[in-house]
């Protein structure tokens, strides 16, 4: 469903992905690792429609990214690192507008909502406003955004960030269940995700691709420990930004 | 469609606060108080409004109309909110119109509090409402001039601050090239083309003609022209932003 060729990005004359190449299936959930600076939301970035490409190709279910933008963002959920919301809008006023951008209305755009508000446990701040709300029902107010429309492709980042225990798990369980139906690229820097919720794991470093495997292939790589395996792979010199 | 949901929301956005409320009633004070005092609305007896009220509008229009939307889209940048709106599917053009129109409307809003001059002229005689009328015409397209350069200026910065700044210099720069003294002074000591480019350049001569009741084709074309720019350059700046 997901499928990028030969992506690369440059700003200026930095290279932030570098000729990298991946592809998720219906059914799989691809986790995304590396060290910070690793180029991981730069490359969501440019699958999700958000950056032009430097070079390469991406297709949504078929749909290239690039000349079908449109089209392809359709079929995209998209939960952005920082978690960007309006802060003036109450939680459920935010989920209306996002709906109505799906080209959601009526009927449809009242179940979507209260739908993604349930699933990402809302209920009790859906009229507050948010500007007010904590960190981790911040976060899980953007991610109620991105399933919305009912996607066919998840692309999560760093979506259990600023969650409590509690919630990071019934997230990962979350992920794992859509994952079932749909493809799902989310990026994390906590490892033990890597085999909560994903079927397979990429490490990036530098903006390549230096490990790719299920998470048992990956740990039996790095000598029974993803750890180990993460601080051979990649490189404590990343570029500040 | 789409144009329409951002237009609602930006609405709702200016309502939800202070600011625009503000703004529209200092508007309306103010531009009623110096009609009432230098304007010598009294002394003039001037049933057009044209030298009294109007003249004043492109003065207070080019530091509050930034000031009501300076937010605009540099809030879109400093939230982040721009990474949402550039991975709906909705095109980028949509969004730069919905926002637009809703702080138009917000400046409809303005003026139409300023309608007790109108109620005022009426009762002290018989003025031609046609000319009033143009004249409100012609400072609401002083206002949407003024709003696509606050539009354009505000997509380059993340910083609201700034883009308020910038923005009043230009439409100030825009009013001032046109104003009657400053075109006086030029009239003293330069050329007689240096007035006439000014003239054409500035905001205020167009203004005038629809104060006093003809909006010419030149003029809708200066205003039109200038609008369409800026939101054309709106969408490039955004665009160009992220490679
Ligand atoms: N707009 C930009 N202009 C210039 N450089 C950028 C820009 N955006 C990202 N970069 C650079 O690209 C590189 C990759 O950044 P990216 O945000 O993709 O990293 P990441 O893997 O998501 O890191 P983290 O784990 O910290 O989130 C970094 O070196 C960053 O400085
Ligand atoms: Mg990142």
């Amino acid at each position: 469903m997901i499928e990028v060729t030969g992506l690369t990005k440059r700003f200026g004359s930095k290279i932030a992905v570098d000729n990298l190449s991946f592809s998720v299936e219906k059914g799989e959930v691809l986790g995304f690792l590396g060290p910070n600076g690793a180029g991981k939301s730069t490359t969501m970035r440019m699958v999700t429609g958000f950056l032009p490409v430097t070079k390469g190709k991406i297709e949504i279910s078929g749909v290239s990214v690039i000349r079908n933008p449109i089209e392809a963002k359709q079929k995209i959920g998209y939960l952005p690192e920082s978690a960007p919301l309006y802060n003036d809008m109450t939680v459920q006023g935010f989920l209306k507008f996002c709906a109505s951008m799906r080209g959601l209305s009526g009927n449809a755009r009242r179940e979507a909502v209260s739908k993604s508000i349930e699933t990402c446990f809302l209920e009790n701040v859906a009229r507050q406003s948010i500007g007010t709300l904590s960190k981790g029902y911040r976060h899980r107010t953007c991610l109620a955004q991105s399933l919305l429309h009912d996607p066919e492709v998840l692309v999560l980042d760093e979506p259990t960030d600023g969650l409590d225990p509690n919630q990071k798990l019934e997230v990962r369980k979350l992920i794992k269940n859509l994952g079932k139906e749909k493809a799902i690229l989310f990026s994390t820097h906590i490892l033990e995700e890597v085999s909560a919720a994903c079927t397979r794991a990429v490490i990036v470093d530098k903006g390549s691709i230096v490990a790719d495997g299920t998470p048992e292939q990956l740990s039996k790589e790095g000598g029974g420990s993803l750890y180990d395996l993460f601080h051979k792979v990649t490189s404590f010199e990343t570029p500040a930004a | 469609m789409n144009t329409w949901t951002i237009f609602k929301r930006e609405l709702t956005s200016y309502f939800t606060q202070p600011t625009a409320y503000a703004i529209a009633i200092i508007f309306g004070l103010l531009s009623t108080l110096l009609a009432f005092t230098i304007g010598g609305f009294w002394n003039i007896a001037d049933a057009s409004l044209h030298g009294s009220f109007f003249r004043f509008h492109p003065l207070l229009l080019m530091i509050l109309v930034p000031a009501v939307s300076m937010r605009q889209w540099s809030d879109e940048h400093s939230t982040n909110t721009i990474e949402l709106l550039g991975t709906f599917p909705v095109n980028l053009r949509s969004a730069i119109w919905g926002k637009f129109l809703a702080s138009a409307l917000i400046w409809a809003l303005a003026l139409g509090l300023t309608f007790p001059m109108v109620v005022a002229v009426n009762h002290l005689g018989s003025p031609d409402n046609w000319t009033i009328f143009s004249g409100y015409l012609g400072s609401f397209f002083v206002c949407l001039t003024f709003l696509a350069i606050t539009t354009l200026v505000s997509s380059f910065t993340r910083d609201q601050v700034v883009a308020l700044i910038a923005s009043v210099a230009i439409c100030c720069i825009l009013t001032i090239l046109g104003w009657e003294p400053v075109i006086n002074e030029i009239r003293r000591s330069g050329s007689d083309t240096a007035v006439e480019t000014m003239t054409r350049l500035g905001i205020y001569s167009h203004f005038f003609e629809a104060t006093l009741g003809k909006i010419s084709f030149t003029s809708l074309l200066y205003f039109i022209g200038l609008i369409i720019t800026c939101l054309f350059g709106t969408s490039m700046v955004l665009k160009s932003q992220r490679s």
